[in-house]
């Protein structure tokens, strides 16, 4: 899933100052499970702005609403007679939302209410860890399961590096060092020799270096 | 056991102080409460192992977005007692409301007074 970490309080304050009527709007997409942008988060966040309001003295108008997905134009035109009608839209969306709010509805101003982390996984509840750059060209399978890309500092393809020491990367005690856990786990499946294999430099054309990237399915288009 | 304690203080049921969600104690704010407390059994004699010291996380995290609202962040404490302790629970009740007096109204009501 996508993981994402609300933004400051403060900071969402400062977004829709002097905006009167204002809609939190959640998803119950990637941000729903990392319990950052879903309904629930959408009533403590409004809660949050609408008694921040009252304690100025100002009017509370701070709508909620969430829908299916921010990622999709079709859920989007849900909110065809409602979003025009306010100041601001506070999207709690990945950066996906806000974009394709702002997009659909040009005259209200779209904020992002958290900050779009990286793609990962759940290690138990309420820890996150990022499994994936999305770098266009999977090879994990070489690596006896674990990216090198996503989970290596400097992604680098032959490790480790001299960086690695006790099993941790030199970046920070806490980060493991992938390539200790991909020779381990290669050496406990028999596959070592697998990993004589010398990489050349990877092309990173079809991760983001390449630019932009859009994908379009002949079979599925309309 | 015929305790007096304050009668400003309600009373909301849970099945455990696990169960305490943030958006409990912030629509109690928003809605005009001065504080808010939560009750919960001993720290290691949950029935249900954890959901006393998870109450109290939940808490302690109430009590930085207050502070981010301006509010006190003393007005939302966790207590530990346990269901056979009735006279702590009513001494509890006088400290809080005492302490809360102390802080005066919310200034969520205040504004709204204003």
């Amino acid at each position: 899933m996508i993981v994402g970490d609300s933004k400051p309080l403060e900071e969402i304050l400062e977004m829709i100052q002097g905006k009167e009527k204002v809609l939190v709007l959640g998803c119950r997409g990637c941000v729903t499970v990392c319990n950052v942008g879903g309904e629930k988060e959408v009533g403590i966040l409004a809660t949050m702005l609408r008694i921040a309001r009252k304690k100025a003295g100002l009017a509370p108008t701070v709508d909620e609403r969430t829908i299916e997905r921010q990622c999709d134009p079709e859920y989007i035109e849900e909110l065809a007679e409602v979003a025009e009608g306010y100041d601001a839209i506070i999207s709690i969306a990945c950066g996906v939302g806000p974009q394709f709010m702002s997009e659909r509805y040009p005259k209200v101003p779209v904020y992002p209410g958290i900050n779009t982390t990286f793609i990962g996984g759940a290690l138990e509840h309420g820890v996150w860890s990022e499994r994936c750059q999305s770098c266009g060209n999977c090879l994990v399978h070489n690596f006896g399961g674990l990216c090198p890309i996503a989970r290596c500092s400097k992604s680098i393809m032959n490790g480790p590096c001299g960086g690695s020491a006790n099993k941790k990367c030199e970046i920070s005690p806490d980060v493991d060092c992938i390539w200790h856990l991909i020779v381990e786990k290669m050496a406990g499946m028999g596959r070592l020799k697998e990993l004589e294999r010398v990489w050349p430099v990877k092309n990173w054309i079809t991760s983001r270096d390449g630019g932009p990237r859009k994908r379009v399915r002949e079979d599925l288009k309309q | 056991m015929r305790l007096q304690y304050p009668t400003n203080i309600k009373i909301i049921q849970l099945p455990c102080s696990g169960r305490v969600d943030i958006l409990h104690m912030l629509k109690s704010f928003e809605d005009g409460a001065d504080g808010v407390y939560v009750a919960g059994c001993m720290e290691g004699d949950c029935h249900f192992l954890t959901g006393n010291f998870k109450a109290r996380r939940k808490v302690n995290y109430l009590k930085g977005v207050l502070a981010a609202l301006g509010i006190e962040p003393e007005r939302v404490e966790m207590f530990n007692m346990s269901s056979a302790e009735g006279p702590r629970f009513a001494q509890v009740a006088r400290e809080f409301t005492a302490k809360i007096k102390e802080l005066g109204p919310s200034p969520v009501k205040k504004a709204k007074a204003a």
